[in-house]
């Protein structure tokens, strides 16, 4: 079976499980527009601080909404002992990795369309201006947090306290992707334009799926089966 | 795999787990063909020399090899059907979709026929579009059959297939069996259901604490007295 064509079957039964019992998306998405919400109440932030804290805010949201997703991505393949007939399957780790991984990215991606424009309207925030180098951004870092859970969710699908450590694991490795995203995010949010220094974040996000991505193939074999 | 050759080959096996070794040099080779019930008390080691032979685990020492080749290739695991403990079946998809990804995933031509088939062979066609997660117990147990049976596997790994299943399910599971045999293929399987497995089987593997204690064909005495082999080769109380 042609490599991409089995991810691409596994990505569509994870889309396909999630939208039809929503579990995670409905709770992400509530959990993201909660935060945003309380911190708009919570700060009453002016355009001035509209523009320091965006991007720090923006990605906090989004790193600690993901984990509602991440988690459930191996979760899900826990009843019925569903992992093993998956890894029998001739799909191979990599593929089972690059499935679920896109999965999971088209529904962080799904949360982050919810969350920007509630956060452009709590927050008075002209996020618009320069969409498309935001996309780009959101395209970059979202993958990084997706590569990244979705290697330690897989590493974590038998623990017990699955859901604790997922967090722990995955946010101190995210630091320098969330960095990059956060730094891009302020000036492209506070409407400033990129100059040269900028364009190393960028560098730093690609850079950092790339790798990441690389890892997470070629460790899933290990990961799956030992 | 050229002919003659075994379906399986184990070569010293060993697994631990932590400190402690499930298998200890396990050595042997199942002919294509073959029924071999794999015999052992609880935690004697049946589920994990399976799980290693379904490319699910691999042993710490040995070497195994499966239908010519490493269990964990493609090639290799798509010619292998597995059974085991859970039904390994999605409650939020339909009988039809569970059965409609297994096919795709084993590359199978026409998914969705196949899954019709399969739906109809074990009497769950009326039920194609209804969640498994509404299903009773004996209908879920035939989805799982009909999952590990679609791609017509010459390699079956049934881990204690017997337990749990209901009447229908298991003259189901029979007959499938017989059908797998008759077109060559190998059948493995693990069960403490001893009058079952013999019936069925044409070779024995006794395993007791991780070490293979008999291998051999099953004789006129194992059918004619469940518990011939234990007391001839298993532990003294």
């Amino acid at each position: 079976m042609n490599f991409f064509r089995g991810a691409a079957v596994i990505a569509a039964k994870d889309l396909r499980s999630e939208l039809r019992t929503k579990e995670a998306l409905n709770a992400t998405i509530s959990f993201a527009l909660a935060i945003l919400l309380l911190f708009s109440f919570a700060f009453d932030p002016d355009a001035d601080m509209v523009k320091q804290i965006s991007g720090g805010l923006l990605w906090l949201v989004f790193a600690f909404s993901s984990a509602l997703i991440l988690n459930r991505s191996f979760a899900r393949e826990v009843p019925n002992d569903c992992l093993d007939a998956l890894i029998s399957s001739p799909a191979s780790g990599a593929q089972l990795f690059l499935g679920k991984a896109a999965a999971n990215y088209a529904l962080l991606l799904v949360v982050e369309a919810v969350a920007l424009p509630v956060f452009g309207i709590f927050y008075d925030a002209h996020w618009t201006r320069q969409l498309g180098l935001l996309v780009l951004v959101l395209l970059l870092a979202t993958w990084a947090l997706t590569v990244i859970g979705t290697t330690f969710s897989a590493l974590t699908v038998n623990l017990r306290l699955r859901e604790l450590m997922l967090p722990a694991l995955v946010y101190p490795a995210l630091v320098p992707a969330l960095m990059a995203a956060i730094q891009l995010t302020n000036v492209l949010v506070g409407s400033d334009t990129l100059d040269r220094e900028n364009y190393i974040w960028f560098r730093l996000l690609a850079g950092f799926d790339v790798i990441f991505t690389l890892l997470g193939l070629a460790m899933a074999e290990t990961v799956f089966v030992g | 795999m050229p002919d003659g050759a075994a379906t399986v080959q184990i070569e010293g096996v060993w697994k631990y787990f932590g400190d402690y070794p499930a298998l200890r040099d396990i050595s042997f080779d199942v002919e294509a063909g073959a029924c071999l019930a794999l015999l052992g008390r609880n935690g004697a080691g049946k589920t994990t020399l399976l799980r290693i032979l379904g490319g699910l685990s691999r042993p710490a020492r040995g070497r195994v090899r499966v239908l010519g080749g490493d269990a964990r290739t493609a090639s290799v695991r798509e010619r292998i059907g597995i059974l085991g403990h859970g039904i390994g079946v999605y409650d939020e998809l339909s009988a039809t979709e569970n059965l409609e990804f297994h096919a795709r995933l084993h590359g199978m031509r026409d998914p969705r026929a196949v899954a019709l088939h399969w739906l109809e062979r074990t009497n769950l066609l009326p039920v194609r579009d209804g969640l498994a997660r509404e299903f009773s117990r004996g209908m879920r147990q035939r989805l799982a059959v009909a999952r590990a049976f679609l791609h017509e596997p010459m390699l079956m790994l049934l881990d204690e297939p017997f337990t749990a299943l209901d009447d229908r399910a298991i003259a189901l599971l029979q007959s499938l069996l017989a059908g797998a045999r008759s077109r060559g293929a190998t059948i493995i399987m693990s069960t403490h259901q001893l009058r079952e497995a013999l019936e069925l089987a044409s070779d024995v593997a006794l395993i007791l604490r991780g070490s293979l204690a008999y291998r051999g064909e099953r004789t006129p005495e194992m059918l004619a007295d469940a518990g011939w082999l234990y007391r001839h080769y298993g532990e003294k109380e």
